[in-house]
């Protein structure tokens, strides 16, 4: 049985559609790339998942049980076991570090705050960010607040994490920091659903990688299946693009 | 002026000075709990205003209908219909408690839409992140948006209260023992103009003045750290 199941998903902001049946599932501990050219819809696909974006059909089934859009109840037990990094870190400003880590285990889930802080700093460790658990977000680097969202997202224990674009908003030098923590992430065999648009790390990382264009799903396949012999002609398209690069 | 330098003495008699401190406390009284209560009714009111779903709808009209209505009738309108609406329900109900309720009403619909503008200014994504960690509503408002939105809710509404110290003079209309109806009726008691308002003038600005540092103070402490920095960065 696959560990999330996303079938027939369709998806609109407004009148536009932007999701138009995506079919997509993966095991635990996979990493899932979505790629694609901007607006084929992966960020919505991540949105829907965490109910932040309503979807007009299609079924998601996670660890078997399906999410039903319209029922609280449901939303909220998906999102007890997933976790969502943004591509604009989305820190909560009006928190330190350590509170931004830990606010959610403390008063969502009811952890013992000393337990929540102790697991906290031991991420933050990890993250390479041990000794900024007293600083605010704005007094970080973009790369630095980015780490700290995965810290905050890592603290929920997710099933599975979702990463969408996390390194587009920030300059180049500080993309590796947070790649590296990722990588790190996918050697403990952590299960990701990443949208993303570094393509080598992509490439490195995904042990699926799903090419979406235009709200559909063009191509799955292993990264080596994409890149080296992608077989329809928009993939091929879009590989040859990028790689051009 | 003479004339003014001879009642001198017989106006800061005891008994004027003790019913002008008092006329002074139901001034403050009026201003604080009247604007105190009704700010705090105002962040239900914007609640109400907020909750989504086609269930709410009813809730989310009563509260609209309530800020739109009471922002657009002048104050001592308001007065006056809380005044014959209680007196048509309760015989002899105190002129304090009716201006209280009078005061409460219009600066819970006007705080309302401060409070609402606070509210929208912080950024979407802020409230998209606590909900994607199973932030309710409730938890979203006291943890994430209340603490963002202080730094522009509390200038505006600070400002609303000190301008309204001024307008608690209103209720004296309904004959309320305040300041000002005070001062009516130590003039129609023979005191000369000048001075029984002059006194007034002087002491409208002693409440007023510490409630405006009282403001700046209380902005600076509940700012947080870091929005106190973005403010000196933005000017």
């Amino acid at each position: 049985m696959p560990h999330l199941e996303v079938r027939n998903l369709s998806a609109s902001y407004g009148d536009l559609k932007v999701l138009h049946g995506v079919d997509l599932s993966f095991e635990k501990g996979e990493v899932v790339a979505l790629i694609g050219p901007s607006g084929s819809g992966k960020s919505t696909i991540l949105r829907v998942l965490m109910g932040l974006t309503p979807c007009t059909g299609g079924e998601l089934i996670l660890d078997g049980q399906p999410i039903v859009p319209s029922s609280t109840a449901s939303v909220r037990a998906a999102r007890d076991k997933m976790a969502i990094v943004f591509q604009q870190y989305n820190l909560f400003q009006n928190m330190d570090v350590m509170r931004n880590v830990t606010i959610a285990p403390v008063k969502i889930k009811g952890r013992p705050r000393a337990e929540a802080e102790a697991d906290a700093a031991r991420i933050l460790a990890r993250v390479g960010l041990a000794e900024k658990s007293h600083a605010y977000p704005d007094e970080l680097s973009g790369g630095q607040q980015q780490r700290v969202a995965i810290a905050r997202a890592l603290a929920l224990r997710p099933e599975v994490l979702l990463l969408d674009e996390v390194t587009s908003a920030l300059d180049p030098e500080l993309v590796n920091e947070v790649l590296d923590t990722i990588r790190d992430l996918a050697k403990d065999g952590m299960t990701m659903l990443i949208v993303s648009h570094e393509m080598a790390f992509v490439r490195e990382v995904a042990s699926k990688v799903v090419m979406m264009d235009k709200g559909k799903v063009v191509e799955v396949g292993t990264p080596a299946d994409i890149f080296d012999r992608p077989r329809s002609e928009r993939a091929r398209e879009f590989v040859g693009k990028i790689l051009r690069h | 002026m003479e004339q003014i330098l001879q009642q001198l003495p017989e106006f800061f008699s005891p008994i004027n000075i003790r019913m002008l401190v008092e006329a002074m406390g139901v001034t403050i009284a009026l201003t604080f709990f009247g604007c105190g209560l009704g700010f705090l009714f105002a962040f239900f009111i914007v609640f109400a205003r907020q909750t989504p779903g086609h269930w709410a709808l009813p809730l989310r009209a009563a509260a609209i209908f309530y800020v739109e209505i009471f922002r657009r009738v002048p104050f001592l309108v308001t007065s006056y219909l809380v005044l014959f609406f209680i007196a048509a329900i309760i015989k002899n109900a105190s002129l304090f408690a009716i201006a209280l309720i009078a005061i409460f009403i219009y600066a819970t619909a006007y705080t309302a839409d401060i409070i609402r503008g606070g509210f929208e200014s912080v950024p979407r994504t802020q409230i998209e992140a606590a909900q994607a960690m199973n932030f309710g509503r409730w938890r979203t408002l006291i943890h994430v948006i209340i603490p963002q939105s202080w730094p522009v809710i509390l200038p505006p509404a600070m400002v609303f209260m000190v301008a309204f110290v001024k307008d608690t003079a209103l209720v004296s209309q309904l004959g309320v023992f305040e300041l000002a109806f005070r001062g009516r009726e130590l003039n129609n008691h023979g005191f000369s103009g000048i001075l029984v308002f002059t006194t007034i003038a002087l002491l409208y600005f002693v409440i007023s003045y510490p409630l405006t540092r009282f403001g700046q103070w209380l902005e600076k402490r509940l700012a947080t750290p870091r929005s106190q920095k973005s403010q000196r960065k933005l000017r």
